[in-house]
Order: C-alpha cells, then sequence, then structure tokens
C-alpha cells in the first residue's frame, strides 16, 4: 500500500496534468504488474462489492473514536465523504501494516463472505494500522466510487505515454471485458481480448457560435439547418456486428445504453454516426439532469431504464462499409444517412435529426426564437458542401443558441457542496413570490464565482435558522437572476413550473427582495413566442 | 457574579467599563491579537500585549493612543485586575485575565496550544469562567507534529526544485507567513511580498528575530527567484503577480487544507494544514486545563464544540461574535490587505 500511496500523495500535491501523468507513468514502471491491474480495474469503476456496510463502519468509528453520534454526522456534513470522514476521526495508528495493493484487495474481496464478527476485526485491524491518507484510501477501495484526481482520461493518456499504444484503442482496452486473474499488465495494454478495429472512433466535428450576421453566410440554399439539441454528443461504431457508443469526451458509454445498442443492432451495413443522445419520454426531451442518471454507472437498473429512456438523434454519417466517407460533401453524407434510416421508420429509439427548409434568412430568426418550444437550445447551420473536420474549424459549422430566459429570485436554502464544494455553501434552492409567501422555483449550483460563494457562504452563516446538519434556511434577502434554457408546467414541482438547466446568471445586489418575480409572472413565460 | 457581557459593540467588563477585542469604535479597547478581525480601527485607546504594539500602529495607523504590557504583569483599570498571557496564536498574541473581586474570567482570543518555536507557547489559567475560541471546533481537525508537517513541506519545496520549479506558498501576511518563514528557514532563499516584509519589520522592531527574507516586488529579477520560496498573501492567488512567476507550483497554507474538499476547490497544487488555531484536542486540553465553571465558545464551530462540552460536563454557552471573518478562519480572504 505505501507505493500506492505514495502514488496518491503525487497526484493529490499538484494540479498539473502532466505531473499526474508522470506519477502515473512512474508508478507502471515500478509496480507489480497485480498492482498495477488493480490500478486500471479500480480507476475504471471496475471495483468488487462492497463488502461492508457503511453504516456497520460508521457505527464502529463511532465507538473507537468515542464521540457521540450526532457529532459524527456533524462532521460528515463539514467532510462531505464519508471515507475521508473516518479516516479524519479515528484516533493515530498503534502499529504499521505493509501489504501490497493487490494484497489489499484479495483481502478484501476475501472478507465479504465472513461473518459480521471477522468483518469487524478485519476492519478495526486495518484502521489502526494504517496512517490517515493510507486509511481514506482503505475505506474508499471498500466502498463508495474512487475518484482521486485522476479522470479515466488522464489514465488512459498516461497508459498511452508509458506504452506508446494509441489512446482510444487502450481506453477500448481497459473498458472491454477483462478478468484480473486471466490476464497480464503487457496483454491488456496491447488489447488482446479486444479487436480495436472495431472500436476506432473518429475525432468530433465541433462548432462555433455564430459570430457572423445571416446575410454574410450568402445563399441559405447552400446551408443545412437543424436545430440544437443539449445531451451528450455521441458517436456510434458498428462493425462487423460489433457495437460502441463513444462519448464526446472519448469514453466508452455502450454499457450505459443498452437500447440504444439494441436499436442499432437492427439497422443492417457496418457505419459510424455522429449524433446526440437525448433523454427522451413521450416526445418530450427531459432535462439534462435526467440524462445524467445514465451516465457514471455501472449497472443500468430497469428502474432507471423506465424512468430515463433515451433516444439518438442522428446527425451526420462519417464511415460507411468501412469506408471513411469524411471527407465527401455534407449532402452527400446526408442522402447516405437518410439511405441507412429509411429502412426503420417507426424505430422510437433512433431518429433522424430533422432539417428546417426555409427560403430566406429572414424567417429563420422567428424559429430560432422559439426553438425553446421544440425542447431545442437553438439552431445549427452547416455548409452543405463542408467536410467532416477534425476538431473545431471555423467557417463550416455553426452554433446559433437562443438567448436564455431570465427570472429574479431570492435565495431561501442553502448546503454545502460535495468532495471539494463541502467546505463551503454551494447549492442553493431559489424562490419567488406566491400570494403573501414564496414558493421554491429553482435549485442552482453554478454560476458564481469562488469568491462570491464565499460570500454567500458568510451571510448563510450568519443568517442561518438551523445549526445542525447540511441545509441552512436562511432569510430571504439575497437576490440573484436565474438563467434558464425552458420552462414547462409540472404536476411534480410545487410552483407548477419545471425550468431547463436554471443557472446563477448574477448576483442582483442592487435589487431588494420586494422586486423579484412573481410565480404568475414565471409562468407567463411560458409559451409565449418572442 | 457577572463580570463580562456579550454586547452588539463587543465583549464589554462590566466594572471596567471597557471592552475586549471590540468590533465597533469605543472608548477603551483591551486588545488580543493584531488581526484585523480582533483589532479594530476607531477606539480611542488601545491597550495589547508589548510584541503586539507595533504591529497595531502599523495595520491601524502610527497616530492612535496605545499601551501595551508584558505577559504576566497587572494593570488595574476601574479596579478590574487586566494581564496577559500567552496565547501562542501568533506573535503579540495573548489571552486576557480579568480579575475583580476574586472573580476571574479569561478571555482566549485566538491560540493554539502546539509550540511553533516562534511564538510564546501558550500556557493555560485557572478562571472562572473562560471564553474560548472555537474555528477547528470539529474532531476531524487533529494536526500534525510540527516535525511531519515540516518534512510534508521540505519534500514538496525538494521535489519542486527538482522540477525547476519555484515554490510559492500562499499564507496570510501576519501570523502564517512568519510561521512559514520558521518552518522553511534554512531550506533555500526565502522571498515575501511587501506585505509580508512590512509586518516583519513592524515585528523586528519589538526585538524579535525572524528568519532572513528578501523583498520581492514586480520589480524583482524573476531568475533570482527561480527554484527558492516565495511567500504571498492568499489575496494573490490567480492574480498577475503570481502567474509572473515562471514555473510556479502553489500551496496553501491554512488548517481548512486538512479536508480534501477544501484543498481541491482552490486551483493551487498543493494545500498543506498549517494553523494558528487549536485542533480539536488543543480546545478540549485548553478548556479542561481552565477548570473554568463556565465556558462561552465564540466563532467557529461554536454550536457543537458547545453542546459537546455540555455534554461530557462542562456547562457552556455559545456566543455570537464578529471574529473569524478572516485571516485564517476563512478559507481565502478576499480583501482586507493591500495587495501588491
Amino acid at each position: 500500500m505505501k507505493h500506492f500511496s505514495k502514488l496518491i500523495s503525487d497526484i493529490e500535491i499538484t494540479n498539473k496534468t502532466n505531473d499526474k501523468i508522470a506519477a502515473l507513468v512512474s508508478y507502471f514502471s515500478s509496480a507489480i504488474d497485480k498492482d498495477k491491474l488493480w490500478l486500471i480495474a479500480i480507476f475504471t469503476g471496475k471495483r468488487p462489492r462492497r463488502p461492508v456496510k457503511t453504516s456497520l463502519m460508521k457505527q464502529w468509528c463511532i465507538e473507537i473514536s468515542n464521540i457521540p453520534e450526532w457529532l459524527f454526522l456533524e462532521s460528515y456534513s463539514t467532510v462531505g465523504d464519508l471515507g475521508e470522514t473516518i479516516a479524519l476521526l479515528l484516533p493515530k495508528p498503534t502499529h504499521k501494516i505493509d501489504k501490497s495493493f493487490s494484497k489489499w484487495m484479495e483481502d478484501i474481496i476475501a472478507v465479504r463472505t465472513k461473518s459480521d464478527e471477522e468483518k469487524m476485526q478485519f476492519i478495526k485491524n486495518a484502521w489502526s494500522g494504517l496512517d490517515t491518507q493510507e486509511r481514506l484510501i482503505f475505506n474508499k477501495l471498500i466502498g463508495g466510487s474512487f475518484r482521486i484526481g485522476v479522470s479515466k482520461k488522464t489514465l488512459v493518456n498516461a497508459l498511452a505515454k508509458y506504452s506508446n499504444i494509441e489512446a482510444n484503442q487502450l481506453m477500448h482496452s481497459i473498458i472491454g471485458n477483462w478478468n484480473i486473474n486471466e490476464i497480464s499488465f503487457s496483454q491488456l495494454l496491447r488489447g488482446e481480448h479486444i479487436n480495436y478495429d472495431n472500436s476506432k472512433p473518429y475525432p468530433f466535428c465541433l462548432a462555433y457560435a455564430l459570430e457572423k450576421e445571416l446575410d454574410e453566410l450568402g445563399d441559405i440554399n447552400d446551408w443545412q439547418i437543424e436545430y440544437k439539441w443539449d445531451g451528450i454528443r455521441g458517436q456510434i461504431v458498428k462493425r462487423n456486428s460489433e457495437i460502441f457508443i463513444w462519448s464526446r469526451g472519448e469514453e466508452l458509454v455502450t454499457t450505459q445504453f443498452p437500447e440504444l445498442v439494441t436499436a442499432v443492432s437492427k439497422l443492417e451495413g457496418d457505419f459510424v454516426i455522429d449524433g446526440e443522445i437525448l433523454a427522451l419520454k413521450e416526445n418530450s426531451i427531459l432535462l439534462f439532469n435526467d440524462l445524467q442518471k445514465r451516465l457514471n454507472r455501472k449497472n443500468i437498473t430497469k428502474k432507471v431504464l423506465e424512468e430515463v429512456p433515451i433516444g439518438f438523434y442522428a446527425y451526420d454519417l462519417i464511415e460507411w462499409n468501412n469506408k471513411d466517407v469524411r471527407e465527401q460533401a455534407l449532402s452527400y453524407r446526408r442522402d447516405l444517412l437518410e439511405q441507412l434510416f429509411s429502412a426503420q421508420k417507426d424505430n422510437k429509439v433512433l431518429s433522424i435529426s430533422e432539417t428546417i427548409k426555409v427560403n430566406t434568412w429572414k424567417e429563420l430568426s422567428p424559429l430560432r426564437d422559439n426553438a425553446r418550444l421544440k425542447d431545442s437550445e437553438g439552431l445549427m447551420l452547416k455548409q452543405k458542401n463542408s467536410p467532416y473536420h477534425t476538431g473545431r474549424k471555423k467557417g463550416d459549422w455553426w452554433k446559433w443558441k437562443v438567448d436564455p430566459l431570465t427570472i429574479d429570485a431570492v435565495l431561501i436554502y442553502a448546503q454545502k457542496g460535495s468532495g471539494r464544494r463541502s467546505a463551503h455553501y454551494t447549492d442553493y434552492t431559489f424562490a419567488v413570490k406566491k400570494d403573501d409567501g414564496l414558493v421554491t422555483v429553482a435549485k442552482a449550483y453554478s454560476g458564481l464565482t469562488n469568491e462570491e460563494i464565499l460570500e454567500v457562504s458568510r451571510f448563510v452563516k450568519k443568517n442561518a435558522i438551523e445549526k445542525f446538519g447540511p441545509v441552512r434556511t436562511v432569510k430571504p434577502e439575497l437576490v440573484f437572476e436565474i438563467a434558464f434554457e425552458g420552462i414547462a408546467l409540472s404536476k411534480r414541482h410545487k410552483s407548477g413550473v419545471a425550468l431547463r438547466f436554471p443557472r446563477i446568471s448574477r448576483w442582483r445586489k442592487d435589487k431588494p427582495v420586494e422586486e423579484i418575480d412573481t410565480i404568475e409572472s414565471v409562468k407567463q413565460l411560458i409559451y409565449s413566442p418572442n | 457574579m457577572k463580570l463580562v457581557k456579550f454586547t452588539k459593540k463587543g465583549i464589554y467588563c462590566i466594572p471596567g467599563k471597557f471592552y475586549l477585542d471590540p468590533w465597533f469604535p469605543v472608548d477603551y479597547a483591551v486588545i488580543s491579537h493584531g488581526h484585523a478581525d480582533h483589532a479594530k480601527w476607531g477606539m480611542k485607546h488601545y491597550l495589547c500585549h508589548d510584541d503586539s504594539k507595533a504591529i497595531l500602529k502599523h495595520r491601524i495607523g502610527s497616530d492612535i493612543t496605545i499601551e501595551s504590557l508584558p505577559y504576566n504583569r497587572q494593570k488595574v483599570i476601574n479596579g478590574v485586575q487586566v494581564s496577559f498571557f500567552p496565547a501562542g496564536h501568533i506573535i503579540g498574541s495573548a489571552q486576557v485575565r480579568l480579575e475583580y473581586k476574586g472573580y476571574v474570567v479569561v478571555f482566549s482570543g485566538d491560540y493554539k496550544v502546539k509550540n511553533d518555536l516562534l511564538t510564546t507557547p501558550f500556557e493555560p489559567i485557572k478562571c472562572h469562567e473562560f471564553i474560548t475560541e472555537s474555528t477547528f471546533g470539529l474532531p476531524i481537525y487533529n494536526w500534525l507534529e510540527e516535525e511531519q508537517l515540516q518534512q510534508q513541506m521540505h519534500d514538496w519545496v525538494l521535489n519542486n526544485q527538482s522540477k525547476n520549479r519555484t515554490s510559492v506558498f500562499l499564507g496570510y501576511s501576519l501570523g502564517k507567513a512568519q510561521r512559514i518563514m520558521k518552518l522553511m528557514e534554512g531550506l533555500s532563499d526565502i522571498y515575501v511580498h511587501s506585505a509580508i516584509h512590512n509586518i516583519n519589520q513592524a515585528v523586528n522592531t519589538s526585538g524579535i528575530s525572524l528568519p532572513k527574507t528578501k523583498l520581492w516586488t514586480v520589480n524583482s529579477n524573476k531568475k533570482d527567484i527561480q527554484n527558492k520560496i516565495v511567500i504571498v498573501p492568499p489575496a494573490l492567488l490567480g492574480s498577475n503577480m503570481i502567474k509572473r512567476i515562471p514555473n510556479a507550483a502553489t500551496a496553501i497554507c491554512s488548517g481548512w487544507m486538512q479536508i480534501r474538499g477544501n484543498r481541491r476547490w482552490q486551483s493551487v497544487d498543493a494545500g498543506f494544514a498549517v494553523s494558528d488555531h487549536a485542533d480539536w484536542n488543543g480546545l478540549l486540553t485548553a478548556v479542561k486545563a481552565t477548570e473554568a465553571e463556565k465556558v462561552y465558545v465564540t466563532h467557529g464551530s461554536q454550536a457543537a464544540f458547545s453542546k459537546y462540552l455540555n455534554e461530557i460536563g462542562i456547562y457552556s454557552e455559545e456566543v455570537k461574535t464578529e471574529y473569524g471573518t478572516d485571516e485564517d478562519e476563512t478559507v481565502v480572504k478576499t480583501k482586507t490587505e493591500p495587495v501588491s
């Protein structure tokens, strides 16, 4: 564990990605094979099942550190992480256990089937034989997510640097099916268990925000115009009956979207298509927050599948029967895409992103202004003869987003964030006027600078009604402008409305609380074409 | 006996007719230490420890009416015996002991119980009533031994040097900066920002010798600081002044850095839990040593710490004050410190 703990320290003591990569490369150059495999496993979410309930770990920690339960909970709400809270609360170690990282993992797996008494022995012994940092690591290995300063991407880049193997291939390798007892580190890197040729994605073609007048774009007939969708940009690769879904972050997300895999398997031929994954229920697009429920999960449960069904809007076709067609004109690729989709008209999951047909630029402006009615965030303008560029290139593809809606609302609840935000009140609930009182209308977590967060935190500390626990009710005094992408009536929300992607656009220090919006004025924003 | 009461202007000594660290202008203020939330502007008369005198003059104004005392020397004000005892928080920091007709109240100001080899070490004082801070009044706060902490920071600097990087520490100009200087003494040349340099000079006039440092300004030669140590106030985090340092690695020094989330929230490389406040066990030890029959808990985790004291049989009340709004008590200070 010493070696692994040193690696974590090296990673934690810098915020420079190159330093993190260098620390990982040095670990790969010196650690034993099994340890390296376990490192890849836990950083990619391939952890063994939790062997001990968190409630038991909490109880044992309270016993050992001899504090009341409320003080444990108060500490937990300050730290924002259970494993770390326990690591900090326990008394100093009494002895030193020196086991390799992989041996720890094997022991953790083995203890799962033991009795509670034996589990307690194992955990308590580990706690008293590890220093604070090692305990934190140990607690994280036992359960919860192991996210310590290394993204999958950083891990893959470090492996690439260490091995000179292409990063996307490594991404496929480490995410593919492999068993720690049946593969060596070098076999894993070489990808002997996968066929990378089948999964290889292309770099995404990205658009810039429109910075010209529409007239300057020339003849409107030279442009393909679509709605812009706010989901997860994805590339679907189908080759030799294998299907892979890549996200824009160059992560493989295939297992998160099983219904998409099923739908794609019904399409004939081999291809690579680019498009948007959206949470789609009864033809309306759900909030992006809902879609996030599908990400970062190892197993997609039936419940999540039913709650957040997804759909895919295809934008482009970039490989057709094993031939790279990125250099062909967009109009040609669009024809191929339509041809591919024509075979399956009534597929609920897969559809083609509709193009908008208008004759003049003038006609386009109102469509963009009212894009919200379609749950869209604006328009995409693409030159019909453009190739599928690598990355961002100015001129051929433009995004033309609709301006956000705004309301003025007052802060009424504040909550400490988790992880890096745990020291401050960063998660806010806002209200608008209703009759003589207030009604909550939105929660927002972003939009303020760190300094503003400190200022709000100080206000919350001074004006909070509760003293314990994570949530604080505050005097309704601070007014913020909340921006959002859309608004709809909702029975699930107390206010009767749901805002789409709300965030704080600015702190209205100039505005007294009497002047905030009312729920009636908020509702007027619904279905009101500009 | 009611010797002190908590008012809107600050902690008031009733028979003595003076205030302890008031936050509004009053006629007579007894000051525990030089941090801005304890030593405020506008008092007609200041009384502080000898080593704080030059600091207060530097921070508040050279024309203030100020008197000072060494530790453990009495001054009688309206029949109240006032004396200072070491608080171990920063240079010149004192606990204020008040005695009237045999009844003793001690106001801790801010304090730490471990010896930092720079500040006169904390001394527990028996009293009837003890007014304690609680900045780090949760059991998750337990500081490392000074040697271990120093080792961590040295390792970081040496590692930076091996990568040809300059080590930049962010710490408050009064207190933390001198502490960092002491921890880093002898490891490498130490450069300090002018705000720290000025405080150092004020401290030197009290006859206290600090580790050797060099002044670093925007006009200094960048090559001089390469691979060296630079200490700047936290307000400079993200400023152009720091960005101008080639190959800088940055670290915040604060008790809050004990928690990973706080380290990661800041856009710095490293965070070291260097605090000038007592940790959980420090607070408990200090409170118990006073044998006070009543403990008032001020700024920090006052609700939790006070509740816990009551549960272990020490009568306690929490008190609302205006302390704890800057210096070590916020993770990063945003203003009040003159920048560059």
